[in-house]
C-alpha cells in the first residue's frame, strides 16, 4: 500500500509543468483567485499610498490627537456627563449613545408596526387589508429623509410652543391630570426620582424640611435587577406546573403566584427607595423637570419605524404566505381559531422565512439614523462627523473613526440576529 | 515577468496622479472664469437676485477679483457652499477663493493652511428674540433654548459665553441658516444667534422686523474676510490688495462716478499709483496697469459696495460701524499703495 501511495505522489510531482495553472482544472481556480487577489491588494495599496502621499504633500498628516482636544461644543441630549470642556472623544461618546437610542427605539417600533401591517394585510376584512396596503405603498416609497422633514416640520408648527402654556388664558395646556407637556421643542412626561436613593450618601433637605429626591443609576439597576429575580422566579414556577402537570395530569393554578412574584418584590424595593414622580413644570422658558423628549428624537424615531416598518410588513407578509395554506385548514381543523392559528401554527414557522431580512432592515435603521442632522438630533454623525469634524477639520480621520462605528455596530446587531435564527430556524434531521 | 509589467504600470500611475498645480493665477487665466466660493444664500451679503444673477456684499469681492486679472467682472463661477463644504471645496481646488462670511481664526489660518487676505467686514455674534419675551440682555437667557448654525464659530462662542456667565442653556443644532429661522419663527427655540449682521439680514425678511429684538450684547469677535490656499503667495496678493484697492478707493475719495475722470491722471501721486497712471503696481502682481481701476469699476469702491448691498438705506440697515475707514473712527484700514 505505501509503496502504491508513494508512486502517485512522486508521479504527480514530476508531472506538474507551470502551463497546468492554466491548463489543468485543478489548479486553473486557484491561478485565477491568487491574481484576483494580488490585484485587490495592489489596488488598496495603490489607492491607500496615494492618500498619504498626497495628505503629505498637502501637509496634512494623519493624527488622532485631535480626540483628547477640548471640544468646546455643548450637546443637548447626552446620556452620560458631558460639558463643553470635555474632549472630542467624549462628545463622540456622547453621540455614539444618542445614535444607539434611536436606532433601539426605532427598531423595536419598526417590528411591531411591521408585524402588525403585514399580518393585517393579509387579513379577510377588505378595509383592513387595504388600509395596511396603502401604509405599505405610501411610506416605502417616499425617501425616508422626506418622513422625518414632514414629521419634524408638522411638529414644529402644529404643535404648541412653551409660552402658549403661560398665563391664566393659556391656549396650550398640558394632558393625562397635567402631567405631560406636548409642546413643539418635544414632550416633557414625569420620570421616577427617590427619596432614599441610593446614589447619593445623604439626600438634600429642602427649607421646608421635606426632602429633596434624587435619582442615578444605581436606584434603577437595583429595580431591574428585582425584575429580573422575579422574572427567573416565575419561569422556575412555570416549570413547576409542567412538571406537576405532565406527573398528574392537571395543571395548577398559578396565575395569582405569578401575580404575587412580580408585584410584591417590586412594590417593596419602590417603596424602600421612596418612589415620587419628578413632573414637568413651565418654568422660565421652558418646561423643567420630568424627562424630555427632543422633537429631533421623536421625528427620527416615529420616521425610522414607520418608514422601514413598511418594509418589515412586506417580509412579514412574504413569511406568512410561505407558509402552506394546508397548514391554516389542518390547524383549523383541530378547532383553533384564526387568532390562535396566527400565533401558535403560522407565525413560528414564519419566524425563519422573516428573520433573515428583517436583520437588513434593523441594519438600515442603524445606518439611517445618520439622517439625524437633518433635524438637529446630535447622533454620531452630527458630533464626530459634524461639529467635530467641522472645527478640527480632521476629515480623513473623522470620517474613518465613523466607518469604523457603523461597521462595528452593523456586524453585532448581524451577530445577535444571526444567533436568534439559528435558535428560531427549523431543526432539520 | 508579467507581474513586474503590472507594478511598473501601477507605479507608473501613481506618479501620475499629483497634486493641483500651485499656479492659481495661470490656472485662472486658462479657464476665463474664476471660482468663488459663496454662501447658499443670505440676504445683502451673497444671494442671486430674480434673474438668477449673485448680487451682494462678498460677491463684490468676487467679482473684483475677477475684474481685475479676467478684465470680466462677469467671468465668475460661483459655488455656493455651505459651513460644512466650504474649506474643503477651497482646500481641494474646486474654487479659488473663498469670500463667505467666514470668521477670520488662528486654527482656520495655521492648521487647516488657509491664508485670510484680510478684512472686509468686522462682525461679532449676537443674540436675537422675539420681543414679547421682554428680554432686555442676553444675560438673562437662563434656561433659553438656542437655535444655533451648526458647524461655525458661533456654536463655540456660545458655550464660552454661557459657561463663562455661568447659567444654562439649551442648544438647537440647525444645518442652514434657512431652517434656523423657521424653527425660531415657529417658537421651537427662544433664541437664534449668529453674526449680528446676519441677524439683521434675517430680521429684514421677517414680517415684523419690529416683534424681534436683537439683545445689546455682541459675545465674540468675527473678522469675516476673503480667503485662498496656503503655498500661493502670488494669488494671495492679488486677493489681497484688490480687496485694500477697494478700501483705499474710498479713503482717497476714488468712486465709481470719478473713476474715469480721475484715471486721466491727479495731483495726488497715492490715487495715481493706485489707477496706474504713475509707477506700474500691477506688474508686481502679474497683472496690467489698469488693474485696480478695474476692479473699482464693477460697483466703485468699498464705501459704494457697502451701501449698495447692506447699508442703512437697503432692508438689511447696516450701520458703518466698526466697518467706517479708519479716518470715521472704524477699523477698515488698508496698507498703503506704495
Amino acid at each position: 500500500m505505501t509503496s502504491i501511495a508513494d508512486h502517485t505522489v512522486t508521479r504527480s510531482k514530476s508531472s506538474f509543468k507551470l502551463s497546468m495553472l492554466l491548463n489543468d482544472t485543478r489548479y486553473r481556480s486557484f491561478t485565477f483567485q491568487f491574481i484576483a487577489l494580488i490585484a485587490i491588494i495592489a489596488f488598496m495599496a495603490f489607492v491607500g499610498g496615494n492618500l498619504v502621499r498626497n495628505l503629505a504633500e498637502a501637509g496634512l498628516n494623519i493624527s488622532f490627537q485631535f480626540l483628547k482636544d477640548p471640544a468646546g461644543y455643548d450637546i443637548n441630549q447626552k446620556l452620560i456627563e458631558y460639558n463643553s470642556q470635555m474632549s472630542h472623544g467624549r462628545a463622540a461618546l456622547v453621540g455614539l449613545l444618542n445614535t444607539l437610542i434611536v436606532a433601539f427605539l426605532a427598531c423595536i417600533t419598526a417590528t411591531v408596526f411591521g408585524v402588525v401591517a403585514g399580518v393585517l394585510r393579509l387579513s379577510n376584512n377588505w378595509l383592513v387589508s387595504k388600509i395596511m396596503s396603502f401604509y405599505v405603498e405610501i411610506f416605502r416609497n417616499v425617501p425616508v429623509l422626506i418622513w422625518i422633514l414632514i414629521i419634524f416640520s408638522v411638529m414644529i408648527n402644529a404643535l404648541p410652543a412653551p409660552r402658549d402654556f403661560r398665563g391664566d388664558e393659556a391656549s396650550a395646556s398640558m394632558v393625562l391630570f397635567d402631567t405631560i407637556a406636548i409642546t413643539n421643542r418635544g414632550v416633557f412626561v414625569p420620570s421616577p426620582e427617590f427619596t432614599n436613593s441610593l446614589s447619593v450618601a445623604e439626600q438634600d433637605v429642602a427649607e421646608d424640611g421635606s426632602i429633596v429626591p434624587a435619582k442615578g443609576w444605581q436606584d434603577f439597576a437595583l429595580i431591574f435587577g428585582v425584575l429580573f429575580l422575579s422574572w427567573i422566579a416565575a419561569k422556575l414556577i412555570g416549570s413547576w406546573a409542567t412538571r406537576t402537570q405532565e406527573a398528574t395530569g392537571s395543571r395548577p393554578t398559578t396565575w395569582y403566584i405569578l401575580l404575587a412574584v412580580w408585584v410584591v418584590p417590586l412594590v417593596a424595593v419602590l417603596a424602600f427607595l421612596g418612589l415620587t414622580w419628578d413632573v414637568p413644570a413651565l418654568k422660565g422658558f421652558n418646561f423643567q423637570g420630568g424627562l424630555q423628549l427632543r422633537g429631533s428624537l421623536i421625528a427620527l424615531w416615529f420616521a425610522l419605524a414607520i418608514y422601514t416598518g413598511a418594509f418589515i410588513a412586506e417580509n412579514v407578509r412574504a413569511g406568512i404566505l410561505a407558509i402552506s395554506k394546508g397548514q391554516t385548514e389542518a390547524a383549523a381543523a383541530l378547532g383553533l381559531r384564526p387568532r390562535r392559528i396566527m400565533g401558535l401554527v403560522i407565525l413560528p414557522q414564519a419566524l425563519r422565512v422573516i428573520i433573515p431580512p428583517l436583520i437588513s432592515q434593523y441594519l438600515n435603521i442603524t445606518k439611517n439614523s445618520s439622517l439625524a442632522i437633518a433635524v438637529g438630533y446630535m447622533d454620531v454623525t452630527g458630533t464626530l462627523g459634524g461639529i467635530t469634524l467641522l472645527q478640527t477639520g480632521r476629515a480623513i480621520e473623522t470620517i474613518l473613526l465613523l466607518m469604523l462605528f457603523y461597521l462595528t455596530v452593523s456586524l453585532l446587531i448581524s451577530a445577535l440576529m444571526n444567533v436568534f435564527n439559528n435558535r428560531m430556524k427549523l431543526t432539520e434531521r | 515577468m508579467n507581474k513586474s509589467v503590472f507594478f511598473g504600470a501601477l507605479a507608473g500611475a501613481a506618479l501620475a496622479g499629483g497634486v493641483a498645480s500651485a499656479a492659481t493665477l495661470d490656472d485662472v487665466k486658462a479657464r476665463g472664469k474664476l471660482n468663488c466660493g459663496v454662501t447658499t444664500g443670505v440676504p445683502g451679503f451673497a444671494e442671486p437676485d430674480a434673474n438668477g444673477v449673485w448680487q451682494g456684499f462678498d460677491v463684490a469681492v468676487c467679482r473684483a477679483v475677477a475684474a481685475a486679472v479676467l478684465s470680466d467682472p462677469t467671468a465668475v463661477e460661483f459655488v455656493p457652499t455651505t459651513g460644512k463644504t466650504r474649506f474643503t471645496a477651497l482646500a481641494s481646488g474646486e474654487i479659488d477663493m473663498l469670500a463667505r462670511n467666514t470668521t477670520w481664526t488662528f486654527s482656520r489660518d495655521v492648521d487647516l493652511k488657509f491664508e485670510f487676505t484680510g478684512v472686509n467686514y468686522y462682525d461679532g455674534q449676537g443674540f436675537m428674540t422675539p420681543a414679547d419675551l421682554g428680554v432686555t440682555s442676553a444675560k438673562d437667557l437662563d434656561g433659553a433654548t438656542v437655535c444655533i448654525q451648526t458647524g461655525t464659530t458661533t456654536e463655540l462662542n456660545l458655550a464660552d459665553f454661557f459657561r463663562s456667565n455661568n447659567i444654562s442653556y439649551e442648544p438647537v443644532p440647525i444645518e442652514t441658516g434657512a431652517e434656523a429661522v423657521q424653527q425660531y419663527n415657529a417658537g421651537a427655540c427662544d433664541v437664534y444667534t449668529t453674526d449680528a449682521s446676519a441677524l439683521a439680514a434675517q430680521r429684514a425678511n421677517f414680517e415684523d422686523p419690529s416683534a424681534h429684538v436683537i439683545m445689546p450684547e455682541i459675545i465674540s469677535k468675527e473678522p469675516l474676510g476673503p480667503l485662498v490656499r496656503h503655498g500661493d503667495n502670488e494669488w494671495a496678493d492679488i486677493v489681497r490688495w484688490t480687496l485694500n484697492a477697494l478700501i483705499t478707493a474710498e479713503e482717497l475719495g476714488v468712486t465709481s462716478v470719478n473713476l474715469s475722470e480721475m484715471g486721466g491722471g491727479t495731483n495726488n501721486p497715492e490715487i495715481n499709483r493706485l489707477l496706474g497712471t504713475e509707477g506700474d503696481l500691477g506688474a508686481m502682481l502679474g497683472l496690467d496697469k489698469e488693474w485696480a481701476k478695474r476692479a473699482i469699476g464693477v460697483a466703485g469702491n468699498y464705501g459704494e459696495i457697502f451701501e449698495k448691498n447692506i447699508g442703512e438705506s437697503t432692508p438689511i440697515g447696516l450701520a458703518r460701524g466698526l466697518n467706517a475707514q479708519w479716518t470715521d473712527g472704524g477699523l477698515i484700514y488698508s496698507p498703503p499703495f506704495r
